[in-house]
C-alpha cells in the first residue's frame, strides 16, 4: 500500500486502472479502443494507461488523489483482446463510472474520452471504437428533436425512402439562381433540396436572400404538386447568436428544417437541437469533416461513436454513408453506422463492428442521409443496402441529367417507387434490380434516359474502414 | 403459408391444345391431396359416409382444375356446405382438413378458418348487426368462415331480431365472393332442416351437405384407445372390458356427445388413477403410472343408475 | 393538376390486381389496413374521412379490397387512399400509404 503512494512513477496497471477481473455495471460507460502500442509496451499496460489519461491518472503519483474516493472515479480497462491478423494491435475495453460526465453533455462526453489521451506517446495510434451508453446515461440527453416516425408524420410520407439534392455547383450561385434550382428539382418530383456544407453567408450570396428565395421556390413547387417540400436551409454561423438569428428566421418565412454542420462543435449542435424541438423544425446535420478523424482504421475516431453522440444530441438526419457512391463506405461497416442511427435496440456484432449492446430506451431514430456520387441506375443497389428509412440525395444525378434538372428529379422518384412497389411484391431486387429499372424506363422518358447517361457509373476502390471480422463462406 | 400451394390456374392462361394430354396422377401428386385425405384416414375414427365424400370432392375438384386448364372451365365451383350430426361426432375437425384441402387445390388463397356462432354475427341493437357480419367475413376471406348451430340465426318468433339481417349479408357474400371464402354450416340435422325450409336462398348456396353419423360402440372404444395411446396411458385387460361397458350404457343416456364424452370420461379416470396412487403410496414403476385399473372407472354414476 | 401524394404516385395508377399485391404485402407484416377519403387533399394529410373502421387480422386482400371498391362506389370523385398502420413499440405509425382513386378531373 505504502509503495503505491510514494512519489514518484509506476506503471498503470499497478495503479489500478488494468482490473480485468472487474465486472463493468449497469450505470458504466463503457469503451472499445484499438490500440497499437509503441514497441516494448505491454498491451495490459497500453490499455490501463488509455483508461487512466482519459480518467483521473497523470504521468506521475500525486498525494492529492488520496483526498478523493479514488476507486470509484478511476476508468477501469477489463478486457484486453488481439486483433486478429494483426500483430500490433488490440481491442481494449474500458469502463468509465457514471459520476465521471456531465448529465446531458456531449461536449463534457467527448471532453472526457478523447479530449488527453490521443496523443499519448506510449501509443502509436489510438482508435475509439464504440461506446456503450447506459440507459442512465441516455436518458439525460433531448435525444432527436423529431425522429424518424415524426419526420415522416410531418412530411406525410410513408413507405419509400425520400429523395433529395444538393444544390450544385456547390458554389457562386446567385441567390436567384440557386431558388431556380430548388424549384425546379422539387417540383420534379424530389423530396428536399439542399445547401452544401459551406454554403453559410458568402460575398456572392448572403444568407437572408438564399433563404428567401429558396422558400419561394419550395411553396410554389408545394403548391404546385399538393406534397410537403422543403430545403435544408444552412443556418451555420461563426456564433451561436449568428446562428439563432438565422434559424428563427428560416421559421419565420416557414421553412420546416434547418440544417447545420459538424464543424459548428458539438455544444452548438446542442443547442440548436433543443431550438429545433422548441420550434417544430427539422435539424439536418452535415458531417462535415469528420472524414478527417474517422476515416483510417488505426487512428482517430470511428464514424459509429460520433453517430451515436449526435443521436443523443439530438439532430434529425445525419449523413452515414452511401457504399455504393464516391466516398469511403464498407458495407457491413455502414450497416452498422445505420442500425446504430435506427434502431431502439442494436446487439453486439463484430461483423459489423459493433461491439457493444446499445438500447437506446426509446430514444427516437436519427434519419440516416445517403449521398455522394449516387444516380438512380443504383436504386436497387441502394433500397437493398440501406433500407426504407434513409434519405438518398442525387445531386449530380438530378442536376446533371440531359432533360433539365425537373426530369432528372422525376427519373429518381420514378426509379424509387418502381423499386419499392416491385420489392412490396415479393421480387428479389438484388438481382432483377436492372429489369425492375429499364421495364419502368418505358413509360419514363426520364428515367430512360437518365439510365443511358450513367447506367455504368460506379466508384470501387478498396475501403480503408474495414471490420475485423469476416464471415466464412460455408 | 405460401410454401405448399400450386398456383391456381391463371384465368389468363393460354388453354392447352385440343389434343394436349395430361397426367391426372401427377396432377394429383403436385397438389399433395393425399396427406391429407390419409390424415382425415388416420385422425378420424369412422366416419366412412364422410370420408367417401370428402374424396369424391377431391376428385371433382382435381378433374376441374385439369378442365380449367383446357379452357373447359366457366363458372368456379361453389364450395359453401352443411355438416350435420350430433356433437362430438367429428364436424369442426373435418371443416379444418377441408380448409387446408380446398387450399392445397388451389381453390382458396390461405386456407384458415373463421370459426363464429350467431353471437359473433348478431348485434343487440338497430345498425349493429351489418357491421359486425361483414367484420368477421372479411377477416374470413381467403379462407373458410365455420358457423356453428347456423339456425339460431333464424329467429322466426321475434320479427325484430336482427339475425335475418345477417343472413341477407352471408347470401350476399356467399355469391358475390366465390372465389374469396367458404362458408360451412354446422348443426343438428332437424334443426338445420328446419332453418333450410325457412330460408331457401341459403338452401340453395350449400353446394355439398355432409352428414356425420353417431359412433358405433366399437368406433367410440377405438376413438378411447387413440386418445388414451396420445396421452402416454393403457388400460388393463379388466378395465378395457369396464370402460366398455361404461361406454355401451352412456351411449344410451341423455346429452351423449360422442367424442367429447369420451375425452371427459377419460378425464375423470385419470384423476381417479391419481387419487388412487396417491392414497396407495408406496414405490410406483412407469407401468403403474400409465395403468388404469377398473377402479378408475366403476365409481360413475353410470353405474349406479 | 395531379397531385403526388402516396407512395407510388410517380407510377401509373395501380390496378387492383397491383393493390391487392401490396396489401398481401401489408397482411404479411401484421399492418392493420384502413381507408380513407377527401374532396380537399392539402399536404398535410393528416385528417382525411375515415371509411370504416380499420381492419385488423385479416389474412387476405381480398376483404380490404372490397371495402375499396365499395368506397369508390360511394365517392368517385374524391381522393381515396388505402394505408397500412404498423403498431410495433418504435414505430405505432403509417407503414405505407398510397391513392387508389382520383376525381375524374384534378
Amino acid at each position: 500500500m505504502a509503495q503505491r503512494w510514494s512519489a514518484g512513477v509506476l506503471q498503470y496497471a499497478e495503479m489500478g486502472y488494468w482490473q480485468p477481473d472487474y465486472e463493468p455495471r449497469p450505470t458504466d460507460v463503457l469503451a472499445a479502443f484499438r490500440v497499437t502500442p509503441q514497441y516494448g509496451v505491454p498491451p495490459e499496460e497500453a490499455g490501463a494507461a488509455v483508461a487512466g489519461e482519459s480518467s483521473t491518472a497523470t504521468w506521475t503519483v500525486v498525494w492529492t488523489d488520496r483526498l478523493t474516493a479514488y476507486d470509484h472515479y478511476q476508468g477501469k480497462c477489463y478486457r484486453i483482446d488481439p486483433v486478429p491478423n494483426n500483430t500490433e494491435q488490440y481491442i481494449a475495453y474500458i469502463a468509465y463510472g457514471l459520476d465521471l460526465f456531465e448529465e446531458g453533455s456531449i461536449a463534457n462526453m467527448s471532453s472526457s474520452i478523447i479530449g488527453n489521451v490521443f496523443g499519448f506517446k506510449a501509443l502509436k495510434a489510438l482508435r475509439l471504437e464504440d461506446m456503450r451508453i447506459p440507459p442512465h446515461y441516455t436518458k439525460t440527453f433531448q435525444g432527436p428533436a423529431h425522429g424518424i416516425v415524426m419526420e415522416r408524420e410531418y412530411l406525410n410520407k410513408y413507405g419509400r425512402p425520400l429523395l433529395g439534392a444538393t444544390v450544385k455547383p456547390k458554389l457562386g450561385l446567385s441567390a436567384r439562381n440557386y431558388g431556380r434550382v430548388v424549384y425546379e428539382a422539387l417540383r420534379g418530383g424530389l423530396d428536399f433540396t439542399k445547401d452544401d456544407e459551406n454554403i453559410n453567408s458568402q460575398p456572392f450570396m448572403r444568407w437572408r436572400d438564399r433563404f428567401v428565395h429558396c422558400m419561394e421556390a419550395v411553396n410554389k413547387a408545394q403548391d404546385e404538386t399538393g406534397e410537403i417540400k422543403g430545403h435544408y436551409l444552412n443556418v451555420t454561423a461563426p456564433t451561436m447568436e449568428d446562428m439563432y438569428e438565422r434559424a428563427d428566421f428560416a421559421k419565420e418565412i416557414g421553412s420546416i428544417i434547418v440544417m447545420i454542420d459538424l464543424t459548428v462543435g458539438y455544444t452548438a449542435i446542442q443547442s440548436m437541437a433543443k431550438w429545433a424541438r422548441r420550434n417544430g423544425v427539422l435539424l439536418h446535420l452535415h458531417r462535415a469533416g469528420h472524414s478527417t478523424y474517422t476515416r483510417q482504421k488505426s487512428h482517430g475516431v470511428s464514424f459509429r461513436v460520433i453517430a451515436k453522440w449526435m443521436r443523443l444530441a439530438g439532430v434529425d438526419h445525419i449523413h452515414a454513408g452511401t457504399v455504393v457512391g464516391k466516398l469511403e463506405g464498407d458495407p457491413l461497416t455502414v450497416s452498422g453506422f445505420y442500425e446504430t442511427l435506427r434502431c431502439d435496440k442494436a446487439d453486439p456484432d463484430p461483423i459489423r463492428g459493433l461491439y457493444f449492446e446499445q438500447d437506446w430506451v426509446s430514444t427516437p431514430g436519427v434519419m440516416p442521409v445517403a449521398s455522394g456520387g449516387i444516380h438512380a441506375g443504383q436504386m436497387h443497389q441502394l433500397l437493398d443496402h440501406l433500407g426504407e428509412d434513409v434519405i438518398l440525395q442525387f445531386g449530380g444525378g438530378t442536376i446533371g441529367h440531359p432533360l433539365g434538372i425537373a426530369a432528372g428529379a422525376t427519373a429518381n422518384r420514378v426509379a424509387l417507387e418502381a423499386m419499392v412497389k416491385a420489392r412490396n411484391e415479393g421480387r428479389d431486387i438484388a438481382t432483377e434490380g436492372p429489369d425492375i429499372l429499364r421495364a419502368a424506363a418505358k413509360r419514363s422518358r426520364e428515367l430512360d434516359m437518365a439510365l443511358s447517361t450513367w447506367g455504368d457509373v460506379t466508384f470501387t476502390y478498396d475501403s480503408t474502414d474495414t471490420p475485423d471480422l469476416m464471415v466464412t463462406p460455408s | 403459408m405460401n410454401g405448399t400451394r400450386p398456383a391456381p390456374v391463371p384465368a389468363d392462361a393460354e388453354p392447352l391444345p385440343d389434343d394436349a394430354s395430361v397426367d391426372l396422377s401427377s396432377e394429383r401428386k403436385r397438389a399433395a391431396v393425399d396427406e391429407i385425405l390419409d390424415s382425415l384416414d388416420r385422425e378420424l375414427v369412422g366416419l366412412v359416409p364422410v370420408k367417401t365424400r370428402i374424396r369424391e370432392i377431391a376428385a371433382l375438384l382435381l378433374v376441374d382444375r385439369v378442365r380449367a386448364r383446357f379452357g373447359l372451365a366457366a363458372q368456379p365451383p361453389s364450395l359453401h356446405m352443411c355438416f350435420t350430426g350430433n356433437p362430438g361426432t367429428g364436424k369442426t375437425t373435418v371443416a379444418l382438413r377441408m380448409a387446408e384441402l380446398l387450399h392445397r387445390l388451389g381453390y382458396l388463397r390461405s386456407g384458415h378458418v373463421v370459426s363464429v356462432t350467431r353471437d359473433d354475427l348478431v348485434g343487440q341493437y338497430v345498425g349493429h348487426t351489418a357491421p359486425k357480419t361483414k367484420d368477421v367475413l372479411k377477416r374470413a376471406m381467403g379462407g373458410v368462415l365455420f358457423i356453428d348451430e347456423a339456425y339460431y340465426l333464424y329467429r322466426a318468433e321475434n320479427e325484430r331480431d336482427y339475425g335475418a339481417e345477417s343472413i341477407e349479408i352471408l347470401l350476399q357474400y356467399m355469391e358475390n365472393h366465390r372465389d374469396d371464402l367458404v362458408v360451412i354450416l354446422a348443426g343438428y340435422a332437424d334443426r338445420m332442416e328446419t332453418f333450410f325450409a325457412s330460408n331457401p336462398g341459403m338452401s340453395s348456396r350449400i353446394a355439398h351437405h355432409l352428414e356425420f353419423p353417431d359412433y358405433t360402440l366399437d368406433e367410440l372404444a377405438e376413438i378411447g384407445d387413440l386418445m388414451l395411446a396420445s396421452q402416454r396411458y393403457r388400460l388393463s385387460e379388466e378395465a378395457a372390458a369396464v370402460f366398455r361397458d361404461y361406454l355401451a350404457r352412456r351411449m344410451t343416456q341423455p346429452r351423449f356427445a360422442n367424442a367429447r364424452s369420451v375425452r371427459n370420461a377419460l378425464e375423470r379416470a385419470r384423476l381417479r388413477h391419481a387419487n388412487r396412487l396417491v392414497a396407495a403410496s408406496g414405490t410406483l414403476g412407469k407401468d403403474d403410472l400409465m395403468r388404469l385399473e377398473p377402479a378408475d372407472f366403476l365409481s360413475s354414476r353410470v353405474f349406479s343408475d | 393538376m395531379r397531385i403526388t401524394q402516396g407512395t407510388f404516385s410517380y407510377l401509373p395508377d395501380l390496378t387492383d390486381d397491383e393493390i391487392a399485391r401490396q396489401l398481401r404485402y401489408a397482411i404479411g407484416n401484421g399492418w392493420a389496413i384502413s381507408v380513407e377519403s377527401t374532396a380537399d387533399p392539402r399536404p398535410q394529410g393528416n385528417l382525411w374521412d375515415m371509411w370504416g373502421l380499420p381492419m385488423f387480422d385479416h389474412r387476405d386482400p381480398a376483404g380490404a379490397l372490397h371495402e375499396i371498391n365499395e368506397c369508390r362506389a360511394a365517392y368517385p370523385d374524391r381522393y381515396i387512399r388505402v394505408s397500412a398502420y404498423d403498431s410495433r413499440h418504435g414505430r405505432q405509425t403509417t407503414a405505407l400509404s398510397f391513392l387508389v382513386n382520383r376525381p375524374r378531373s384534378e
